[in-house]
């Protein structure tokens, strides 16, 4: 009855994990492709349909357990981190996945993300990032940039937008990384989420192709992606673009400001150019790299921290069954414990 | 009229004494006064211990401010404790004190219009300086300007007492007269002829780690104890022996209601072979629950403290939905918090108690005071058409039970049980005979661990005969299925917001929860008889007031019966026609007529209101008064 135990794995393909529901995302949604690399991801890591649930909020992303077949529970906006917590405490064997979007899991969920990640659940948390409210008809979300036009926000938002992965970082999340949906890369992102024991927390940009079309454009099109995408390998130097876009690129440390810089990188040189080595463990490395912002640097994304410490059911129910040691639970006992009297038949 | 000698008539001849000895009283209520750093609630609850001792039935009605440490020597931080006991039946904490025990003018000024005429007044002259004085709005020194005189007062310098008895221990200033509480607890001793032992036992218990404050507590102690011996020869104080009441006999404990409902819900899951889980908030006053489950995990418990009042229940509904009995609990403004979370449980029909220790609202309102405000919250208080089966508890030891049977609808018949019990409830104390747990039916649950339909199908929304589908665990092999907030397939539970799914799943869910009264006793009378000119009805934490009021009616001759009602929704389905039997029918609540909506909605029947909303309990005077006018 604790995480601890291996769970066994099992085989089955990508078709055992579709369900006979109709999707009902818009067409061209970048829900799809997020349902499809779980899907292709599930049958990688042995995963149980059995022992597999799926849990989430309200939201477009939130219809996501209906197309799984596994255990699923829709729920209420914003609290599928409350849900998952109660479900890893009763039984931490199951293998829960939470998926959320940036209005669910970042604005009335905020709260409850802070504290599935403090507490460090082990738990898979999806956030799906598409920076509007699409259920809803087009609002803007937490996440949307200054200035975007909406029904809400007719004249340009104002709000200034929150950045999950920082948010999840300065929670306390021990696993913190960012994908997005048609990338060939994300079932590898969710794998290493899904290896990590405690929360690991993955944000993904998603298209929304009614409300915030191609919104990612600026690092996700084809003909930019190489030079706007840093993805980070733990060990690996910190390298994008190519020959090809305009020459190869690295993340460096200023040593005077102690903030990321973008060198040049000649004939491969790395090391030269200082560019920095990618460590997953390196907290201070990960704030630096969630806070940098998307313009004068490229999109960090892949796996940016994994440092795994216990997780909130094994220290607390080992806790419960420490102080459970040696007692009686003799129910008899306990409603005559205290100062008790007798009253004998007269 | 006739001689009464039920309720707090006591030793200095209230009017129902009649001509009973008033050295032999069979009910007294003393309520202890003071500044809420004084001890007054330890005070009281020793008081209470030693009571139930000395095998006297008692109720306690403890009465404190919201703010932790108010300042000093003020009208709003006075606390106090009420207890009523005596050699027979006690149901209510005592309409009007027979001794009020003031540490201060403020505990004075707040305190003393309840007291009964000629009642006695303990006072600490000490205490009654001119910077006291001020606090308490008090021009002149009340205890020398004849002001009293309507009752017997007693003033000695109690805190001189207490510092000459401590004295030998050398204590500082302060610590020797945080002793004082001990002092006068001494002194009530004497008064009412109790045994000290239990007392210093306890003491030497608590203190020790510091063997000094234990000896100096009880030095005080028997201090004020001796002082009683020694002041009987010359003053108005007198000793009193209350005769214990006869009990069945049996194992007795005292019990307060938040203890009760803590050991009837660990009962109840053990009843229904489950592991149970609890997630709560801290909330006044319902925090005690949690405190209590805390440290009872060999019980097979979990208890999760949540970030907030959503998460709290939310995680206990994630919890029955992995197969374990979830429970949260709260008061008033955390339950508004959890109404949506709530509709979730009912929309996907998963088992889970919610317990709602009521409180004075709407919004913050009075924490630490008590009403039965509540009800329609807990009936109707959701959005949709949301069926919840709600029942109250009556008091502290009533609690135990309710929680047992609160647990047993909620897994019967897969839905969330509504339990109300309030802040009175939950603090007060009364004796409790000890149940035997192995007298309660059990009540084991049954997972569905194969696909159930006709045609090999899983039907997560099928229905058995009480209209309960069945409950199914995550982990159980090829049993997968989603389920959600939205409307769904009467059968498969797949999303289907078609108008005939809605119908049925509508009709249905409603159809459950009516249900529920065919497995519930019917209703009974409590007192008197099942027709007749008046009946009485009550819920919830009146019971103790109306009992004790319809029984002195019923003793001058009146046609007046009580009904109490246990299952508020849904309710007992013999009671319409039972309360169809009277000619009137009079509903005394702590709120402004919930229940007696509730019942002319249900009914057609004119059930006329007894209001009272001031954050106090009601007293057997006030419904006895409203009894005689309904009858005149």
């Amino acid at each position: 009855m604790n995480d601890m135990t291996p769970i066994a794995k099992v085989q089955t393909t990508l078709k055992d994990w579709e369900t006979d529901q109709e999707v009902r995302w818009c067409p061209g949604c970048g829900d799809y492709a997020i349902l499809k690399a779980v899907q292709r991801t599930l049958p990688e890591i042995g995963a149980d349909p059995s022992n597999t649930v799926f849990v989430s909020g309200i939201g477009c992303s939130s219809r996501f357990p209906y197309y799984v077949e596994s255990y699923g529970f829709h729920t209420i906006h914003g609290r599928a981190p409350a849900f998952a917590t109660g479900i890893k405490l009763a039984n931490p064997d199951l293998d829960v996945w939470l998926v959320t979007g940036d209005g669910d899991g970042m604005s009335i969920g905020g709260n409850h993300t802070m504290h599935i990640l403090r507490r460090n659940v082990n738990v898979q948390i999806l956030l799906f990032n598409n920076e509007i409210y699409g259920l809803t008809k087009g609002q803007y979300s937490p996440t949307s940039r200054e200035g975007t036009n909406s029904p809400t926000s007719p004249l340009g938002s104002v709000d200034r937008p929150a950045l999950p992965c920082a948010f999840a970082l300065g929670s306390g999340a021990r696993f913190i990384a960012r994908a997005y949906d048609v990338s060939k890369n994300l079932p590898g992102v969710l794998k290493a989420a899904h290896a990590h024991k405690g929360a690991a927390f993955v944000e993904i940009f998603q298209n929304c192709i009614v409300y915030n079309k191609d919104r990612f454009d600026d690092f996700v099109a084809k003909g930019v992606a190489d030079q706007n995408q840093l993805w980070l390998t733990d060990g690996e130097p910190m390298l994008f673009g190519s020959e090809k876009s305009g020459g190869v690129k690295g993340i460096a440390l200023d040593m005077e400001t102690l903030t990321l810089k973008v060198v040049d990188v000649i004939d491969g040189d790395w090391q030269a150019a200082g560019v920095l080595v990618h460590n997953v463990r390196n907290r201070a490395l990960a704030h630096m790299l969630v806070e940098m912002p998307f313009g004068p640097f490229p999109m960090a994304l892949g796996v940016i921290y994994d440092d795994p410490r216990p997780t909130y059911e094994e220290t607390l129910l080992g806790q419960d069954e420490q102080a459970r040691k040696g007692k009686d639970a003799n129910l008899a006992k306990l409603l005559g414990k205290g100062q008790t009297w007798t009253v004998q038949a007269a | 009229m006739a001689t009464l000698v039920d309720g707090p008539d006591a030793l200095t001849g209230g009017k129902d004494t009649g001509g009973t000895d008033a050295k032999a009283p069979e009910a007294v209520v003393v309520r202890f006064a003071g500044d809420s750093g004084d001890g007054m609630q330890l005070t009281g609850g020793q008081f209470t211990l030693s009571t139930a001792l000395a095998g006297n039935d008692l109720a306690t009605f403890p009465d404190f401010p919201a703010e932790i440490r108010a300042p000093q020597g003020t009208l709003f931080g006075v606390s106090a404790f009420q207890i009523n006991f005596g050699s027979t039946e006690i149901d209510t904490a005592g309409d009007q004190p027979d001794v009020l025990v003031a540490m201060n003018p403020a505990a004075l000024k707040t305190n003393v219009g309840a007291l009964k005429p000629g009642g006695l007044i303990i006072a600490d002259s000490g205490e009654f300086t001119k910077r006291n004085l001020e606090k308490a709005k008090y021009e002149v020194n009340p205890l020398e300007d004849g002001s009293l005189e309507k009752w017997q007062l007693l003033a000695f310098d109690i805190s001189a007492l207490t510092l000459e008895a401590v004295k030998p221990f050398g204590l500082g200033n302060k610590e020797a007269l945080r002793c004082k509480n001990m002092w006068t607890l001494g002194l009530a001793l004497w008064m009412f002829d109790r045994d000290r032992q239990p007392l210093i036992d306890w003491l030497n218990a608590k203190f020790a780690k510091n063997p000094v404050l234990a000896e100096a507590n009880i030095a005080a102690l028997n201090a004020g104890h001796a002082y009683g011996e020694t002041a009987e020869l010359s003053g108005p104080l007198k000793q009193y022996h209350i005769a214990p009441v006869e009990s069945e006999p049996g194992l007795y404990r005292t019990v307060t209601g938040a203890e009760a409902i803590s050991l009837g819900l660990v009962a109840g899951a053990q009843l229904a072979d489950l592991h149970m889980f609890f997630g709560g908030y801290p909330i006044t006053p319902a925090s005690a629950i949690l405190h209590n489950l805390a440290r009872l995990k060999e019980f097979g418990v979990t208890t999760f403290q949540a970030e907030d009042e959503i998460a709290a229940i939310a995680s206990a509904i994630g919890a029955s939905y992995a197969g374990q009995l979830g429970v949260t609990s709260s008061s008033g403004p955390g339950i508004a918090l959890k109404g949506e979370a709530m509709g979730l449980a009912i929309m996907t029909e998963l088992p889970l108690v919610i317990v709602n220790s009521q409180r004075g609202g709407p919004s913050t309102g009075l924490p630490t005071k008590t009403e039965q405000s509540d009800l329609y919250q807990a009936v109707y208080g959701r959005n949709g058409d949301a069926p919840m089966p709600v029942i109250a508890a009556r008091s502290a030891s009533d609690c135990f039970e309710v929680a047992i049977e609160a647990c047993r609808i909620a897994v019967e018949y897969m839905t969330p049980v509504m339990l109300l019990t309030d802040g009175y409830i939950a603090n007060a104390a009364e004796p409790w005979k000890v149940p035997d747990p192995a007298s309660f039916r059990p009540f084991p649950v049954k997972f569905l661990e194969a696909k159930n339909g006709p045609n090999g199908e899983l039907l997560p929304f099928a229905r058995d005969e009480k209209g309960a589908r069945p409950w199914i665990r995550p982990g159980t092999p090829g049993l997968m299925h989603r389920i959600g907030g939205i409307e769904k397939n009467p059968g498969t539970g797949n999303i289907d917001y078609s108008p005939a799914s809605h119908q049925i799943m509508t009709d249905a869910r409603k159809a459950k929860v009516d249900g529920v009264a065919k497995s519930i006793p019917p209703q009974e009378v409590s007192h008197g008889e099942t027709s007749g000119r008046l009946v009485v009805v009550g819920w919830g934490s009146t019971y103790g007031p109306i009992h004790q009021a319809v029984r002195r009616a019923r003793r001058k001759g009146l046609d007046v019966s009580h009904v109490h009602v246990r299952h508020i929704w849904p309710m007992p389905s013999n009671l319409g026609d039972l309360l169809r039997g009277y000619d009137k029918v009079l509903v005394p609540e702590m709120n402004t007529g919930q229940f007696k909506t509730v019942l002319r909605d249900q009914f057609l029947i004119d059930a006329q209101p007894l209001n009272k909303t001031s954050g106090q309990p009601f007293t057997i005077a006030e419904i006895e008064a409203a009894i005689e006018e309904a009858l005149k």
